[in-house]
């Protein structure tokens, strides 16, 4: 079948993310957009797909690239870059990847350049939003985390929903 | 035991439901010996399980109906309203006790010796006066040996050997009242049936990768298993998909049984009118609107209907009719609930509107009827002057309409004082199974509901009718109709590869409106299962929904009506949105009566039409008669000299044929002559004016007997004859230069009405809607008097003249309505609303002569 489950390149943080989660840790599945890092919680995610076929929707907005199968129901995919104001994906990137959530009884596929791995982290460490963040983020974001190098963005799902 | 409970309370609900329609068809027909049959059976069977399964207080109620029912059978007591009223409560009793058996398993406490007492009475023949009066006992006596002799059915089978005795079992059964071959049905959970659509779609999508690994190795072993495999899965998709519909008529199967009980607690007769019962639609859709349809059909029975001497006084029949009508419409379902009572009380809902403050005087004054008829709808808004037991309460039409959009349906209410309130609802197919036709444009497929679609054309290549294009808009000639076309790839902003010469035109019907898509490829039908499209999406009209192909792949599904209201096809159906949105890109001007048109031909070979009515005579002049004066042609016509105009461009009077056809018209004493080359008919048409790629001296064209006809441009061939001719002499006419505006919405009929008052010396403003002409009157224009249109887009001309003698300064000028039709309603409707007087379009002199009444005496506001 298409779906797959996430191929988090370190394993032992999967399991450590199966484990009950710490009321002071939310448990994030990071992704890449466009070089950056952000992160969905895990407890809204309901499906991690690969490369999947997607038909386009005319005259729906730019964020919407169109709709796929996912076992019978119908879900929206939302092109991230799109809707975070990035470039579009380089001719011959190998596709995005799909990570399906549900709002309101619906199913929508966000989609990623790549799907990281699932990583739980203290809430306490998380920091507003930098006052300068551009407004598109600042609306669908909740936050920072400080990954070693990198910074990850969390990702309201119900704020990146609100299009139109 | 339980099983055998659970089979009886599913056999009892079917019978208990088919009982209350048996019923009232039985009192409407006393003497139909096949629903007496039918109701005595269904409730000997009722009485004769639970006597079995030791449902002693069930047992003993329908033990009373069945004594009433056997002596109507046997003809010897007569069936009247009381007694059924009297059984239908012995139904609902039954009924009542079903519920608590399905609650609880038993059958629930209760005393019910009054009912049986008064089921007795009626057997016995108490307050009907049949001199017959049998034993009351005696039937009660009969009655009981076939519930002892029940028992035998649970008897185990016969062995087998004994196959004599098998054919006995089988023929004793229907006489104890075994099963009537009831419908085989079962209860199944919808989460079930959910779980096993799921299953299906995943399965479908597996057997296609099957059946791609197989086509791409050479391992033929597999094929022809797979080959079933794929069959099967289809046939199973099929059969999950089919288990969610029902038919309609489940929902309305209690309705006869409601307006039966409605119209006796009122003292009406009710007629109940069901049609488009089979009408399938998603159970739960179903579910959703049962309770709506049933306040309707309750609202038109308690509010709608008048009572039988009302109806009388009114000259109606007596019974007063509900019809009930529910049709499958370009992927919705459309059910309308109708009655001939007594129509919504317009003049009601404006006070009680200026009452609760929902609207101004002014606002309501600009509204449309429609408008004002929409406001029942608003939350705790009710007309009927007494709050009744049945409806009245102020709650009732806005919870419909809530109920209704919930689910992305909506609810229109048309209405006329007098004759009737007929509701429509639209509802699209949620999880209806629609056919589709599956096409290509740009690049993307595409699913037609094939209930749309009235014939696929195919365009382009050898011998296949080809498109053609006045100036940018492609239309195609089919049989004798001009077909405006939709370029789907254009509408959705795709790009078309193809190219448009060798295309299809999907041919799709959206309520009268007939209309041509362009499609680049048309692949095959497929039944599919309609989808709500995602709430982001909701805002893209041209769409009805989406679905999942047999392949897997997702692909959306057209909303015909979307497509005509986006392109203005259908935008004079009278939505209106389109209009007001300003969108409106109308391609055609149409006007629904018939119009009696000259057909002739001149210059060209193209037919030429003109309006009959605004043609004075039709002459035949003499060659020789005709001179020439100054390079212009004139002929001496009663007394005077008339210019002639050679239509078809110069003429010459040595190649004029000998008798000249000329088409004479006049004003006044005056007169010009237009010469054509023959006169070939006169035709009464429908007029559908297509505009685009006009040139000077014609309208446009419309398809006449199967030929493109370029219509005449009256006025301009007036000003050809010289304009000072007409304008000189328009001095001493009784126009002498007063000022009209006209508000009409067709450029047709502006185009003909401006030269004719035009001609008679008035000065005339033309705009195209009310809206133009308030907003005229707010910029300080002047004017001696107003001929407006009636039926317009938007504000008609009922509301511009309510609008208009409500203040301002066009409070006090004549105001003429213009109108196609002019029924002694529409007159005194338009004089009560402030018109000075009503003309019919083309009727000339009775305008000029209305204008000139209207101009010489003083009018009173």
């Amino acid at each position: 079948m298409q779906t797959q489950t996430t191929t988090g390149p370190a394993p032992g943080l999967l399991a450590r993310g199966g484990l009950p989660a710490d009321a002071a840790e939310d448990i994030y599945l990071t992704l890449t957009v466009a070089d950056q890092l952000c992160g969905v919680p895990v407890l809204a995610i309901r499906d991690v797909l690969g490369v999947q076929v997607i038909t386009r929707i005319p005259l729906a907005p730019a964020e919407v690239a169109g709709s796929l199968n996912l076992r019978g129901r119908i879900v929206t995919a939302i092109d991230l870059r799109c809707r975070l104001g990035l470039p579009p994906r380089p001719e011959g990137h190998r596709g995005a990847m799909s990570v399906v959530v549900e709002r309101d009884g619906e199913l929508y596929s966000l989609l990623a350049d790549q799907v990281g791995e699932v990583l739980p982290l203290p809430r306490a460490e998380r920091a507003p939003n930098p006052v300068t963040l551009d407004t598109v983020w600042r609306d669908v974001s909740t936050g920072v985390h400080r990954i070693g190098e990198r910074l990850l963005i969390v990702i309201d799902v119900e704020r990146i929903l609100a299009i139109g | 035991m339980d099983d055998l409970l659970a089979d009886f309370l599913t056999e009892t609900q079917e019978g208990l439901g088919a009982l209350d329609a048996a019923l009232v068809r039985l009192e409407r027909a006393p003497d139909d010996i096949a629903t007496l049959s039918e109701v005595f059976r269904i409730v000997h069977t009722i009485k004769g399980t639970c006597g079995f399964l030791g449902l002693t207080r069930m047992e003993g109620v329908a033990h009373a109906a069945e004594n009433v029912l056997g002596r109507y059978r046997d003809g010897t007591l007569r069936v009247t309203q009381s007694g059924i009223s009297v059984i239908l409560g012995a139904i609902d009793c039954i009924r009542a006790i079903v519920a608590g058996l399905e609650g609880t398993g038993a059958e629930p406490a209760g005393n019910d010796s009054a009912l049986i007492a008064s089921l007795d009475a009626v057997a016995s023949g108490e307050a009907v006066p049949v001199p017959a009066v049998s034993v009351a006992a005696k039937p009660v006596a009969e009655a009981s040996p076939p519930v002892s002799a029940a028992p035998p059915v649970i008897v185990a089978p016969p062995p087998t050997p004994a196959a004599s005795a098998a054919p006995s079992q089988p023929s004793a059964e229907p006489e104890a009242g075994g099963p009537n071959a009831p419908p085989q049905t079962i209860r199944v959970t919808v989460d079930v049936l959910e779980g096993l659509m799921m299953l299906v779609s995943e399965l479908v999508l597996t057997r296609n990768q099957l059946l791609q690994l197989s086509r791409n190795g050479a391992d033929s072993a597999f094929a022809v298993p797979l080959q079933r495999l794929s069959h099967i899965t289809s046939d199973l998709q099929e059969g999950v998909m089919k288990t969610r519909m029902q038919p309609i008529g489940n929902a309305w199967a209690k309705l006869p049984r409601l307006v039966r009980d409605l119209g006796v607690e009122l003292g009406k007769k009710i007629e109940l009118d069901m049609r488009g019962a089979e009408t399938e639609l998603d159970r739960q859709v179903l579910e959703l609107i049962k309770d709506p349809l049933t306040h309707m059909v309750r609202n038109s029975a308690d509010h709608g209907i008048e009572t039988p001497e009302q109806r009388i006084a009114a000259g109606k029949p007596e019974a007063g009719r509900i019809m009930l009508n529910a049709s499958h419409e370009g992927g919705h379902i459309i059910i309308e609930i109708a009655d001939d009572g007594r129509g919504l009380n317009a003049e009601r809902i404006r006070q009680k509107v200026l009452a609760q403050g929902l609207a101004t005087e002014a606002e309501l004054a600009a509204m449309p009827e429609r408008e004002i008829q929409r406001f029942i709808f608003r939350p705790g808004f009710s007309t009927a002057a007494a709050v009744t037991a049945v409806s009245g309460r102020g709650v009732g039409m806005d919870v419909v309409k809530t109920n209704m959009e919930r689910i992305g349906g909506t609810i229109e209410v048309r209405s006329k004082d007098g004759r009737g309130t007929a509701f429509v609802v639209k509802i699209p197919l949620t999880l209806a199974i629609v056919s589709a036709l599956i096409v290509e444009a740009g690049g993307e497929r595409f699913a037609i509901p094939q209930i749309g679609v009235v014939e696929l054309v195919r365009v382009g290549g050898e011998g296949a009718p080809q498109l053609e294009r006045i100036k940018n808009s492609a239309v195609l000639r089919l049989r004798d109709r001009l077909l405006p076309l939709v370029n789907l790839s254009s509408l959705l902003h795709l790009e078309s590869p193809a190219k448009e010469e060798s295309a299809f035109v999907v041919v799709t019907q959206v309520g009268p409106h007939v209309f041509g898509i362009i499609v680049d490829r048309v692949f095959d039908t497929e039944e599919i299962v309609v989808k709500p499209v995602a709430p982001i999406l909701r805002h893209v009209t041209m769409f009805s929904g989406n679905t999942i192909l047999g392949d897997g792949s997702v692909i959306m599904i057209l909303d015909p009506n979307g497509i005509a209201r986006a392109t203005g096809v259908g935008a004079e159906s009278g939505e209106g949105e389109a209009e007001r949105d300003g969108k409106r890109q109308a391609v055609a001007h149409r006007s629904d009566q018939r119009t009696a048109l000259l057909l002739f031909r001149a210059g060209d070979s193209t037919p030429k039409a003109v309006p009959l009515g605004l043609i004075a005579r039709l002459e035949d002049v003499e060659r020789e008669r005709i001179e020439n004066a100054g390079g212009r042609p004139l002929v001496q016509y009663r007394g005077k000299l008339m210019p002639l105009v050679p239509l078809g461009g110069h003429w010459e009077q040595s190649m004029a044929p000998e008798r000249q056809p000329v088409l004479v018209f006049s004003d006044g004493d005056r007169a010009m002559g237009l010469m054509v080359d023959e006169i070939l008919d006169v035709v009464e048409e429908h007029m559908m004016i297509d505009g685009a790629g006009e040139r000077p001296g014609f309208l446009g064209t419309t398809v006449i007997g199967g030929k493109v006809t370029e219509m005449l441009d009256t006025a301009w061939w007036l000003r050809q004859a010289g304009e000072d001719w007409f304008g000189q002499d328009a001095q001493q006419e009784a126009g002498n230069g007063c000022r009209i505006l006209l508000v009409e919405d067709s450029a047709f009929f502006r185009n003909l009405v401006i030269p004719a008052i035009g001609a008679a010396g008035y000065s005339v403003t033309a705009v195209a809607d009310a809206e133009e002409a308030l907003r005229l009157r707010e910029a300080g224009a002047v004017f001696d008097a107003i001929i407006s249109d009636i039926a317009m887009p938007g504000m008609d001309g009922f509301a511009l003249a309510r609008a208009l003698r409500e203040g301002g300064a066009w409070r006090d000028l004549p105001l003429i309505a213009l109108t196609g039709r002019a029924d002694q309603a529409d007159i005194e409707r338009g004089r009560a609303v402030g018109f000075t007087d009503y003309v019919t379009k083309f009727d000339r002199a009775a305008l000029l002569e209305s204008l000139r009444q209207c101009l010489s005496a003083p009018v009173v506001g």
